[in-house]
């Protein structure tokens, strides 16, 4: 599964907000066809890693790479444009735009033919084929989650990431959501996944790293992440 | 303090059912303006509220984006009149007003769009951009700031004496006939103009790439650059677009009126931004309707509610109306007739 060069790498990235040193060292590599998850508590650098790899927070050290080439300091379209798209925390739709508006404008970048896409997304999502028509902010939050997903997928991103998309959803449509991310990854997109959600993530991940106030203290399979008993104890809510 | 509203409250329809009642019964006795007086009344009503609707525009596009009243877009539309008015000279010199009008009134309104597009996306460079990051106050007051230094700045370019557009021709001074009614001609073209370009922006924003992006960033500025969206052109385009909506308003102003001055922007700049506010800032489809509302207001307000009370000379008090119908609305609807009440969230 895993090709010779990651298709997102971090080497040895640093970020601050102005004095505050947030991630401290992060590496990580991330390879095509995988899913990988990054897990974490709260404020521990986990959407402060996506808005580096977009270029919406600049490394003060280290060095970001998109499939071997260096992209510190490109503008977030520009990375958008190279393959990156996210699924953001709290979705974050155009809630005065309609759903297909927000669909439409996933694809605010591509030149070609979109439409294919749009009915696959109506396909992987077909509550939302009647919803076409209404505005965003007027939809449940697992329909919000639906169209913020599409939303993303409508740029046709090599590298799809996702914050913590089980966040304030119900558990039913949280196992729903990552039914979802495998069958996009199955599709051919590579998935970052960040979550708090560890079980659920690492059920369907190929690889996981654990955050911890902006550091990497854990990496390996997901598989062997599972069967960790430090693993199991801090993050898997399992008394020792 | 809730009692207090709504004593306010009922005293101001109170008064309004009042002096209306008053005009009335001096209709039904005879006196007060004839039926056809009422009718220019509203005619003009209708067309100058049309133009303070496009100029409200601006102050709402603005204020959608970035969050902050733009009090300089008075000055915006000023300055599309006042080169409007030097172009219409020099065609009146060389008398292609007199020959062809619609082709000189055409270039006329397309130097007064350049001009007040231009001196909006100037002013977004800089004197706005760079106060991106500061609190919302910092910019509001600077647009004050600049909205001096653009006025004085004609004053010294031009000087400070009102200048007259040359005259249009009679066949807009004459009335024309529509749907039965008796209409003088340049408040019809005024209204169409207005009309025109109304449905004109809201189709651009409705419907084009650009017109889009505007309505992301003015949501949700990060997410807009998620997608791709260039933020700062977006900006650009949106300072853009509500100048030449207030050079339009410029064309107008001096088909209504004829004479321009340095000061011109600021008494329909406020009114504009009452209309804005009126209709709910930040909505557009509110800011024309705000305009046209403040418009009718003013022209049939004085008459129909002043008059009923005996006050004498009452068309003189049109801004005094104006501004009444400003307050009355926010007292009985804060966010204006149309805007939604946005949540924390939606203004982040
Ligand atoms: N824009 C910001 N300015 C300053 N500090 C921030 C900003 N965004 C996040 N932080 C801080 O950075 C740390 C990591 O935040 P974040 O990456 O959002 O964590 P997580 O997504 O894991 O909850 C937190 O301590 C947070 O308070
Ligand atoms: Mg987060």
């Amino acid at each position: 599964m895993a090709s010779s060069r990651p298709v997102l790498e971090f080497r040895n990235v640093h970020t601050h907000y102005g004095p505050v040193h947030i991630l401290k060292d992060v590496s990580l590599s991330i390879y095509e066809g995988q899913i990988v998850c990054l897990l974490g508590g709260n404020a521990s650098g986990k959407t402060t890693t996506l808005k580096t790899v977009l270029g919406m927070v600049v490394p003060t050290a280290g060095e970001v790479l998109i499939e071997g080439e260096v992209v510190n300091g490109w503008r977030t379209a520009q990375i958008v444009a190279r393959g990156v798209s996210m699924v953001p925390e709290n979705r974050r739709l155009f809630k005065r735009m309609t759903v297909r508006e927000n669909l439409e404008i996933g694809a605010y970048l591509r030149k070609d033919d979109t439409s294919a896409d749009y009915e696959r997304i109506l396909d992987m999502f077909p509550r939302l084929k009647e919803r076409l028509g209404q505005r965003a902010g007027t939809l449940s939050g697992g329909e919000q989650q639906m169209v913020a997903v599409g939303r993303a997928l409508m740029a046709r991103p090599r590298v799809l990431l996702m914050d913590e998309p089980s966040m304030g959803l119900a558990p039913v449509l949280v196992a729903q959501n990552f039914d979802i991310i495998r069958q996009i990854n199955e599709a051919g997109t590579t998935v970052f996944v960040v979550e708090q959600n560890a079980n659920m993530a690492l059920s369907i991940a190929d690889y996981g790293y654990v955050l911890q106030t902006g550091k990497i203290v854990l990496a390996d399979t997901a598989p062997n992440l599972l069967a960790n008993p430090e693993m199991r104890q801090a993050y898997l809510g399992e008394v020792g | 303090m809730d009692t207090f509203l709504w004593i306010v409250r009922v005293g101001a329809i109170i008064l309004l059912i009042w002096g209306v009642a008053g005009t009335v019964v001096q209709g039904l006795s005879g006196q007060g303006p004839t039926g056809e007086a009422w009718r220019d009344l509203v005619v003009a009503g209708i067309a100058q509220g049309a133009m303070y609707g496009l100029i409200a525009l601006g102050y709402s596009m603005v204020y959608g984006v970035l969050g902050f009243i733009n009090f300089a877009h008075g000055e915006v539309f000023m300055s599309g009149g006042m080169v409007g008015f030097f172009v219409a000279n020099y065609l009146w010199e060389v008398r292609l007003w007199e020959t062809n009008f619609v082709l000189a009134i055409l270039l006329v309104l397309l130097s007064s769009i350049l001009t007040s597009t231009l001196v909006a996306v100037i002013v977004e460079r800089i004197a706005y951009r760079p106060l991106r990051a500061s609190p919302r106050l910092i910019p509001l007051i600077t647009s004050i700031g600049i909205s001096f230094f653009l006025q004085y700045t004609f004053a010294g370019l031009f000087g400070v004496a009102v200048k007259n557009y040359p005259p249009p021709p009679d066949s807009l001074r004459s009335r024309v006939s529509l749907l039965g009614l008796e209409i003088e001609g340049s408040k019809l073209l005024v209204i169409v103009v207005a009309v025109a370009t109304m449905v004109g922006l809201y189709l651009f924003v409705e419907k084009t790439r650009t017109g889009r992006s505007i309505r992301a960033v003015a949501e949700d500025k990060e997410i807009a650059a998620l997608m791709g969206i260039d933020v700062n052109r977006t900006i650009v385009a949106t300072f853009a677009v509500g100048g030449a909506m207030a050079g339009v308003a410029g064309t107008l102003w001096a088909l209504l009126f004829r004479g321009v001055s340095f000061i011109t922007g600021f008494l329909p700049g406020i009114k504009a931004f009452t209309a804005a506010v009126l209709g709910g800032i930040g909505n557009l489809p509110g800011a024309m309707a705000g305009g046209v509302l403040l418009g009718l207001f003013e022209g049939v307000g004085p008459q129909l509610v002043l008059a009923g009370f005996g006050i004498p000379g009452v068309s003189q008090l049109k801004d005094v109306v104006a501004f009444t119908a400003l307050v009355l609305v926010l007292i009985f609807k804060p966010t204006g007739l149309f805007g939604e009440r946005l949540s924390a969230e939606d203004r982040a």
